[in-house]
């Protein structure tokens, strides 16, 4: 498909390349330069409102009603509301924090680890994938909060000096939970917040209303783009790459400390936390292809998230998924090999007993649907790699279940064994997490620069001043740039 | 550093032959304002690299260091817990939070020292006056020049300035209406051709 998008550029593609290997598609299609790539972005977030914008948020914020309707039907009754009991005492609410947080480490890859590497790619998606880096955080932060029970105890967990004379115990993997994911909402936002103050001056400026000069003007800081700032800005991004690369990893490696620390057959295994961190990239850059590939159709960006990154983000699924398959393998082999009678017992109880259709729901939808991106026909197809990124999500969610709930749900004493189903408000509350990301994010694509437009201008050939050539691509605007889609 | 004389160029090649030469002739304090950072500027300007990593490394260390002490003290001294009969003080227990810790100080003091840095947040500034200067973070590339700066020439400079390709030349703020009242202003294009030696493309020696 990439090579069906009309280049309106005189040059042929090869000349125009911004990274080496020779014959790779350039970043930015359509021959959109400096002016047109602000026109286009800030266009968005400037604009009219489209008309789909009203509906689809109207749905997400009923969705989000519904998020508030069970929260609150759980503080006052309880969290007996959820379909949890004595054997199973952890199911879809923990589930469903895995799910959200693992989603939110494919916007930190993309933000700092693929910044580090100089992946060039990543300008044009890092900012709505940290987007939705922090939307999910928040989505997922609702889970231990309300699990809680009484959320207005919620601040026990901190170490704050109180008449009880008592202090949390620093050595749970729970409390270091408490402290990974806070830690890490807050550097996602932050680092979020300083990339996009040079996109806020840039809206600002070109803001056509009073009120959005003042709101913009505030946001932007007064940014003015001197090069003595620039050179401060680049350092911090450094920092904060630099620092997000290795939080990204802790977090899911925490994550699994939840599971890996206790002694229970199922959690206790060394492997968790690099099969955690692997599993939470891969669905998390199926999140970000399905969001994507519908925001640069609805936003018209098809010029600035060409196939070329879409295809990147496939290949990463496809190299992940097949990290997370190794990992259920490497599962089994373990019990066997360390002849535990127990492990044993709960990895065949996995495979072959109550929840097997889980099991192979989860070993279908991750391990196999993405070995398709083998193809390239399938990696370059919309359909195909929209279809296969819900497969991946839904897959990714079933693992955790899986973990969770196959591990706990027969216990060391047959007596107490039990089958868990979710109850109503289980259903409700995880449906309403999607109300509270899905609004979150209709309104940054609404009013935020969706593509670091600063950024991505950096990645243009013209916007290299040793580049010998192409010195007039990025200003000479070229006829046939409005030709897009 | 203050922009007193600012000139707008319409690629970045333009704007960095424009300090380099700026800067052959004696010019000193100089700055750019673009809509990305552009590559080479930084050794143009003659800029130091940013200081930023060695403030915040004091709050990094002191973060994690302070949030171990913190943990040590809470659960092996004053409130010790004895799980699985581990000591009160168990160091391996306690990385975890402490590198969450120092990455939050780091990134919290980090922000702060950023902004600091770049002397934000200012909200007005002289510079937003000057006419087209919105191009500076969309596709124009400015130069700025401080009043104190010594080779400075009302007039002179302009002229320096057009004749480097510079699309436009204006003055900020106070300067900015001191010039309307001078004579010195004329429109760059005139001034160009009676400068006598500011051509853009010097033959090398």
């Amino acid at each position: 498909m990439s090579t069906s998008v009309p280049i309106s550029n005189e040059k042929p593609v090869a000349a125009v390349n911004t990274d080496d290997p020779v014959g790779r598609h350039p970043l930015v299609l359509g021959g959109l330069g400096f002016k047109s790539i602000t026109d286009r972005v800030a266009g968005i977030s400037l604009g009219k409102t489209p008309k789909t914008w009203p509906f689809a948020l109207a749905l997400a914020v009923s969705l989000l009603m519904v998020l508030g309707g069970s929260l609150g039907w759980l503080v006052s009754q309880g969290v007996g509301v959820w379909g949890m009991n004595s054997t199973i005492g952890w199911a879809w609410d923990i589930t469903g924090f895995v799910f959200w947080i693992g989603i939110g480490h494919a916007g930190t890859l993309i933000s700092a680890i693929l910044y580090l590497f100089r992946q060039k790619w990543r300008t044009s998606i890092n900012r709505a994938a940290e987007a939705m880096t922090i939307f999910a955080v928040l989505a997922a932060l609702i889970y231990p909060a309300f699990h809680v029970g009484r959320v207005w105890f919620a601040y026990w967990m901190l170490p704050i000096p109180n008449q009880m004379g008592m202090w949390p115990q620093m050595k749970s993997p729970l409390l270091w939970d408490v402290f990974a994911v806070s830690t890490y909402a807050t550097v996602s936002a932050l680092f979020w917040f300083v990339g996009l103050v040079p996109d806020f001056a840039t809206l600002r400026d070109r803001a056509d209303t009073k009120t959005k000069q003042i709101v913009y003007g505030i946001l932007s800081l007064g940014w003015r783009g001197s090069h003595r700032a620039w050179l401060h800005y680049e350092r911090a991004y450094q920092i904060f790459a630099g620092l997000s690369t290795p939080l990204v990893l802790s977090v899911h490696t925490i994550v699994s400390f939840d599971f890996a620390v206790s002694i229970l057959p199922g959690w206790h295994t060394t492997i968790f936390p690099p099969y955690f961190v692997a599993g939470a990239i891969f669905s998390g850059f199926a999140m970000v292809v399905t969001l994507m590939v519908v925001a640069r159709t609805a936003l018209g960006l098809k010029h600035l998230i060409t196939m070329r990154h879409l295809e990147n983000m496939n290949k990463i699924i496809l190299a992940t998924g097949t990290m997370v398959g190794y990992a259920y393998g490497i599962e089994f082999f373990m019990a066997w090999y360390s002849g535990n009678p127990y492990e044993s017992f709960a990895l065949m109880n996995r495979v072959f007993g109550p929840y097997a259709w889980a099991y192979w729901t989860m070993v279908s939808c991750n391990v196999l649907f993405p070995q398709l991106f083998w193809f390239k026909k399938i990696r370059t197809s919309i359909p195909a790699m929209f279809a296969i990124s819900i497969v991946v999500n839904v897959g990714m969610w079933f693992e955790r279940f899986v973990i969770i709930v196959t591990s706990l749900h027969r216990d060391y004493i047959p007596s107490s064994w039990s089958y868990y189903r979710p109850s109503l408000v289980d259903m409700s509350t995880f449906v309403g997490t999607f109300g509270l990301f899905l609004t979150l994010f209709l309104l940054f694509c609404r009013f935020v620069p969706v593509i670091a437009i600063g950024e991505v201008k950096g990645v243009l050939p013209a916007a290299d001043p040793h580049n010998p050539h192409d010195a007039h691509d990025a200003h000479g605007e070229k006829a046939g740039v409005e030709h897009h889609g | 550093m203050k922009a007193d004389l600012l000139a707008e160029f319409e690629t970045p090649e333009a704007l960095l032959a424009a300090v380099e030469e700026l800067y052959r002739r004696g010019y000193r304090v100089l700055d750019a304002f673009t809509p990305y950072p552009v590559h080479g500027l930084e050794q143009a300007l003659r800029l130091p690299r940013s200081k930023l990593p060695w403030l915040v490394l004091p709050f990094a260390l002191g973060g994690g260091g302070g949030c171990y002490g913190l943990q040590a003290y809470l659960n092996g001294w004053d409130y010790p817990l004895d799980v699985g009969g581990r000591p009160p003080h168990s160091a391996p227990s306690f990385v975890p939070i402490s590198f969450e810790m120092m990455v939050l100080a780091t990134a919290l003091m980090g922000v702060l020292i950023f902004f600091a840095l770049c002397k934000l947040p200012e909200l007005h500034h002289p510079i937003f006056e000057v006419e087209g200067f919105a191009g500076a973070s969309q596709d124009r590339f400015w130069l700025g020049i401080d009043g104190r700066d010594p080779a400075l020439k009302r007039g002179t400079t302009e002229a320096l300035l057009a004749s480097l390709g510079a699309s436009r030349v204006a003055w900020t703020g106070e300067t900015a209406k001191a010039a309307e009242t001078s004579e010195a202003v004329k429109k760059p294009t005139e001034a160009a051709e009676e400068v006598p030696g500011a051509v853009t493309k010097e033959e090398p020696s």
